[in-house]
């Protein structure tokens, strides 16, 4: 491996973590925000449950797979 | 100071403990194990490594365009915050190991004491190991600081409220010589998780040019729901694991298979 490559995988898994899936909805409902309020329509209301939810999922992602790991 | 201020200072100062906790325990290790002198060497060449990327990427960030900021700083805290409260409410339902200060210590010790190589003068294995240890639990800290001090032009207060954490973290660990087992490191992680998702939420709507109803003042709300959302989904996943764990001990043995889909079926309501 690379310098360049590690470097590069230090970054991804200090910024992404260990959820990817999680930093993906984030991403996605931060443009879902910004393509509504173009718009102008009033769109602050889009993150809160964007946010509980995307929580919500990966809380059951790691139940599930702890659970099935004991 | 403003409530936005505050909210910066006390979650500054929260992640700061915890890491600095940890930190300690790595330090205590080598130290007392190998050499002081080398693990203190090590833990101030990290400590300028922090403050230089303090330094290095703070005027870098300030001087981006604000909207761009909020959407960047805003983002980046909503996929910490919530990776902080995943786990621990996992930690908190028993389904990730805790934090154990006191095991940590002893494996740190353990390993220190099989390592070869003088512990005389600079001996490299406790300097390496200290340096390490503050510099990765120092980054998430160091990039907490840059992006809350950032987002609000406050980069030193945010500095000082993560110094007076170090300041403290290391005097108690001095005055008692031990790793600080006690601290309550989950709930801490818990409280910072909440804090960093809140203010994740707010920055991150406000950079794309939604407007939050009340403007600051939503904040009063915002942190209060995530926190109400976050003991709920803690209560709901202990429940869950409480009642699997019945199930499997009151179930028989040959019914394995069923354990694991009730197992199963439970998780998913969480």
């Amino acid at each position: 491996m690379t310098r360049a490559s590690a470097l590069l995988e230090g970054v991804w898994e200090f910024v992404v973590g260990d959820d990817w899936l999680t930093a993906l909805g984030v991403v996605l409902a931060l443009a879902l925000t910004a393509s509504i309020a173009a718009a102008a329509i009033a769109a602050w209301w889009v993150m809160p449950p964007a946010v509980i939810g995307l929580l919500a999922l990966s809380i059951r992602r790691a139940a599930r797979d702890g659970s099935r790991s004991r | 100071m403003s409530g936005a201020e505050w909210g910066l200072a006390v979650s500054v100062f929260l992640a700061c403990t915890v890491e600095a906790v940890e930190a300690l325990t790595i330090v205590l290790a080598v130290g007392t194990t190998r050499n002081w002198s080398s693990a203190m060497s090590g833990v101030g060449a990290a400590t300028v490594a922090l403050a230089a990327i303090v330094a290095a990427l703070g005027p870098a960030l300030t001087s981006l365009p604000i909207d761009l900021l909020r959407v960047l700083v805003g983002g980046l805290l909503l996929i910490f915050g919530l990776q902080w409260l995943r786990k621990a409410i996992l930690r908190s339902a028993g389904l990730k190991a805790k934090h154990d200060e006191l095991q940590t210590f002893q494996e740190e010790a353990e390993a220190a004491r099989a390592a070869g190589g003088k512990r005389t003068g600079l001996d490299g294995y406790a300097f390496t190991i200290a340096f390490k240890g503050v510099l990765l639990e120092g980054l998430e800290v160091a990039f907490i600081v840059l992006t809350f001090g950032a987002n609000q032009h406050r980069v030193p207060l945010a500095a000082a409220a993560a110094g007076l954490a170090v300041l403290l973290v290391v005097a108690a660990g001095a005055a008692a010589r031990a790793p600080l087992a006690s601290v309550p490191e989950n709930t801490m992680k818990f409280a910072v998780g909440v804090m960093l998702t809140s203010f994740g939420m707010f920055w991150g709507t406000e950079g794309t040019g939604a407007s939050w109803p009340g403007g600051d003042a939503a904040l009063l709300a915002i942190i209060p729901g995530v926190l109400a959302a976050a003991i709920a989904m803690a209560w709901t996943v202990r429940r869950t694991v409480n009642t699997a764990a019945i199930s499997d001990h009151v179930a028989t043995p040959a019914k394995v298979s069923d354990q694991d889909k009730v197992g199963d079926q439970a998780t998913v309501s969480a």
